[in-house]
């Protein structure tokens, strides 16, 4: 049987070693080509379900859930001694497949990074503090004076986010807030002249963040390892079977409209009462009535309208008449055309120009003058029965979608409101406004169709 | 009624000024090319913004970076409304050239990339990512058109003495936390020329944040959850406040709502007014109470006590009395305070390194004003509506008069901000340059050391 090596990999076998590997270096195996191939498969079966479950607007404990479950089923061994194994050679797999592309490697990045927060939160306070010295993490824990001098601030902030006291056998540790992002972020951590005080229950976030950009560079060197030699090296075993596995790669893209695309402005009226989802229909309204939306709004209804299948010219006339009514058309053409081109490709490096998911949508954060988001998070109980009412839902359904999005199922109520308007039902949910556009066409030219 | 009186009195100071302004032969008010390019050729401080964007690699050191100030982005807006973006310039003699020459009705700065942006689409061939932002300040953008629903004495883009202390506060807040919380000490603040300020934080390690931890930053400051579609604004949940947060209310927050604004505003005086108050309060038997009790007092009060903080007192009895129990109703007074004064960002400018602010020392097209520094240890006392203009400026430039001509900012009004802006940010922050410029050479140095005797 034809095997694959890679480099070494050092274990000692003695210490308690922990089930979770940090990849730090590709493992020296042997493998054969089809356990290569069938491990890659497996691991990426974890992971879109994972990006599905996020997709659908899943809470973290609820992916937490998932990654545990995902994991017995996918990535056991019948030989436990190869579990780990296992996990090092479908992990480095994935890198060759996923390193290719700014937007496989984006892909990748996130979703190995959530798969390690939660596999290292489920791992002992021991092992977690094991994997933080093999991180060589510079940080050291508070000396009791120094704790005493910040207890009083540290409690206040425990109790902020309603988490347990801590006392002085607490270990907390003093970082640069750099480090920590999302707990900066989010206020949880106490911050003291550009330091973050880091309580061990958080330090997941800590090693995550190193963990995320150890691979983020280790995936850009591995993409120029490939480009420069592995592909041609390999063109006759792995190269075929990475380039396979990649085009397995994700759901559907919706940059680029699809086979009922191309509206022309003077359709895009109609189509938008009928078909757009009301996130969308919300930014589209407001535009029309203040012929002005902040930068959020804009990138989301623009590159909705692009994945709907508007042309460039045609976008930039659409939003010229609108936003020429406030600001003129000079200021449009200077100020904001640029971001509308930008959009489409047409200048500027093109980075982020895939039309928005739902849950990129849901989880966004509209501030004071905001009209993007989604309507069904971001509304208040009042205005959404409104605009519900404004689209024809009896208010008989709309209870029915408040009640979804009181349990905070977001996607479910904006199917239930498809379902409401189309009269018929939508089995595979909404993830997308513009697989939410994409469907509502589908039934609509049926019914055009079937009336004919 | 009292509009009324304000703009007699207005009109008043505007004949006596034109009047004044004739006595000196002078300079009519407003804005124009001509004025600009006098302007920029004796005033604005062509020198000091090079010795500030270049952070000491325009200097001798062996350590600097001769390429570093050639890779800043700068963008010019034209009188004829042309958009120049990716400017960059090699020299202090370029840039004040290139000023000089296109005379820009405002000028733009942008990041410092890896490479001139001015050549980028040569790079743009070599392959992924060659041109991207490496540096840039961490910066702020107030706006007092944001904060509308909550002043009543103008709209838009207009602002006044008694709207102002809402940017106050903002700069209060903004400033104590990036020194205390997140440890940054070069920070500069500067008045939009209209309508706002503008924040820049320069310090090596803010210069340095990527994009997700500019959005950390943004997301700390962030007290606001929904937008004009939700009710609640400010939503302080949970048991406690983070210590920011409670700072930020005692020390600031609650003094000026209690001190400027309920009675600046007149929060509370009539009941479209205190409607949009009670309707914040989540239980409807205390508003409905405190509605009742408002509608009817509407007479001439017996008290001398304005009326605004008298119901201010009355709304935070009956909240923070000993009976209400719900934590809700205990923390709703802090949500009143925060919805009304709480400093109101715009989040996209900060948590983007290539987003472009205005530069200090333009001066606004609208109004004619410089967009002068403003001492944050002072900022109560900074006076939007005294700001120079440029036609006082010319005026005052015409009064030194030729007995010294190359005078420039220096026996102008402008010398004031001018030098505020040498002394209290300029020369500190090339002093630290300096020395982290040393220790990175000092640190290159010994890792220099162990290469050689490593082999
Ligand atoms: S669920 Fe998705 S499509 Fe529906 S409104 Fe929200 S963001 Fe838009
Ligand atoms: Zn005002």
């Amino acid at each position: 049987m034809e095997t694959v090596s890679a480099q070494k990999r050092k274990t000692t076998a003695s210490e308690p070693s922990p089930s979770l590997p940090l990849y730090r270096s590709a493992p020296e195996l042997e493998v054969s080509l089809d356990d290569f191939e069938l491990y890659a498969i497996d691991r990426l079966r974890v992971l879109k379900a994972m990006s599905d479950g996020l997709s659908r607007g899943k809470k973290p404990d609820e992916i937490g859930a998932l990654v545990t479950e995902l994991w017995k089923e996918h990535m056991q061994h019948p030989n436990p001694s190869d579990v780990m194994n296992k996990d090092i050679i479908s992990h480095f797999v994935l890198r060759l497949v996923y390193c290719r592309t700014e937007d496989l490697r984006k892909w990748f990045l996130s979703m190995e990074t959530t798969l390690f927060r939660h596999r290292f939160r489920l791992e002992s306070l021991e092992v977690q503090r094991m994997l933080m010295s093999e991180f060589k993490l510079p940080f050291k824990a508070l000396s009791n004076s120094e704790f005493e001098a910040v207890k009083e601030k540290l409690g206040q902030v425990a109790r902020s986010i309603n988490q347990p006291l801590p006392t002085v056998d607490s270990t907390i540790f003093k970082v640069p807030f750099e480090e920590v992002p999302e707990l900066v972020a989010g206020r949880r951590v106490y911050m003291l002249k550009g330091d973050a005080y880091v309580a061990m229950n958080q330090v997941a976030s800590l090693v995550v963040t190193q963990f995320r950009s150890h691979l983020s560079k280790a995936l850009v060197l591995t993409n120029r390892k490939w480009t420069s030699m592995i592909q041609e090296q390999e063109k006759d075993r792995l190269t075929p079977i990475v380039e396979a596995l990649s085009s397995s790669y994700l759901g559907p893209d919706y940059s680029q409209p699809k086979e009922y695309a191309e509206i022309s402005i003077k359709d895009i009226d109609r189509v938008a009462n009928s078909s757009f989802p009301l996130c969308m229909r919300h930014l589209f309204d407001k535009l029309r009535e203040e012929h002005h939306l902040k930068h959020g709004g804009r990138m989301q209804l623009g590159l909705f309208l692009k994945g709907v299948g508007l042309k460039l010219d045609d976008a930039l006339a659409f939003w010229r008449v609108e936003f020429s009514k406030k600001v003129g058309t000079e200021k449009f053409d200077k100020e904001y055309s640029y971001n509308i081109r930008h959009n489409y490709g047409k200048e500027g490096k093109r980075t982020d120009y895939t039309p928005y998911s739902c849950q990129r949508i849901i989880t966004s954060t509209p501030g004071v003058g905001d009209h993007h988001g989604c309507p069904y998070r971001h509304f208040s109980e009042e205005n959404l029965r409104a605009a519900l009412s404004k689209m024809g839902v009896s208010s008989r359904t709309a209870d029915d979608v408040m009640d979804k999005v009181r349990h905070r199922h977001y996607q479910l109520a904006c199917t239930l409101t498809f379902e409401a308007i189309h009269s018929c039902s939508c089995d595979a949910g909404i993830n997308h406004p513009n697989q939410y556009f994409t469907e509502s066409q589908k039934i609509l030219q049926q019914r055009s169709q079937a009336a004919e | 009624m009292t509009d009324k009186g304000n703009n007699g009195v207005d009109e008043m100071q505007v004949d006596v000024y034109t009047h004044e302004q004739r006595k000196k032969g002078s300079i009519p008010e407003g804005f124009n090319a001509d004025y600009l390019k006098l302007y920029y050729a004796k005033l604005f401080p062509h020198v000091e913004i090079f010795k500030w964007m270049s952070y000491g690699n325009d200097g001798k050191h062996p350590a600097r970076d001769t390429s570093y100030f050639g890779r800043r982005e700068f963008s010019f807006t034209l009188d004829n409304d042309v958009y120049l973006r990716f400017q960059s310039f090699n020299s202090a003699a370029e840039l004040e050239n290139s000023i000089k020459e296109k005379c820009p009705f405002k000028i733009d700065i942008g990041p410092v990339y890896s490479v001139d942006p001015a050549k980028r689409h040569a790079y743009a061939q070599a392959g992924d990512n060659v041109f991207k932002p490496v540096e840039r300040e961490l910066v702020f953008d107030i706006d007092m058109s944001d904060y509308d629903d909550v002043r009543y004495c103008c709209s838009g883009a207009d602002v006044c003495l008694s709207c102002w202390p809402l940017m106050t506060i903002a700069i209060k807040v903004i400033d104590f936390t990036l020194r205390e919380d997140f440890g940054f000490n070069h920070i500069l603040w500067v008045y939009s020329g209209r309508r706002g300020v503008h924040c820049w934080v320069c310090d090596g390690r803010a210069r340095r944040l990527n994009n997700e931890q500019r959005a950390a930053i943004a997301d700390y400051f962030r007290v606001y959850k929904g937008n004009e579609n939700s009710h609640r604004k400010v939503s302080l949940a949970g048991p406690a406040m983070h210590p920011f947060i409670s700072r930020s209310y005692a020390d600031v927050l609650k003094l000026f709502f209690e001190e400027k604004l309920l009675c600046g505003q007149e929060l509370l005086s009539t009941e479209e007014r205190f409607q949009m108050i009670l309707d914040m309060i989540p239980d409807e038997s205390i508003s409905g109470q405190l509605q009742e009790r408002w509608k009817a007092s509407w007479r001439p009060s017996m008290s001398k006590e304005d009326i605004n903080i008298v119901r201010w007192g009355q709304l935070k009895h009956i909240l923070q009395s000993g009976k209400q129990k719900a934590p809700v109703l205990r923390r709703c007074v802090e949500e009143i305070v925060f919805t009304y004064t709480y400093p109101r960002l715009d989040m996209e400018v900060t948590k983007h390194m290539n987003h472009l602010l205005k530069a200090p020392f333009c001066v606004h097209p609208k109004t004619g004003r410089v967009c002068v520094p403003i001492d944050p240890e002072h900022c109560e006392d900074f006076d939007p509506t005294s700001v120079p203009s440029l036609a006082e400026l010319l005026e005052e430039l015409n009064m030194a008069g030729s007995s010294n001509a190359d005078s420039g900012w220096e026996g102008t009004s402008l010398a004031k901000s001018v030098s505020f802006f040498k002394s209290s940010f300029l020369q500190p922050l090339l002093k630290s340059c300096k020395v982290e410029m040393e220790s990175k050479y000092n640190d290159a140095k010994i890792q220099e050391m162990k290469n050689s005797m490593s082999w």
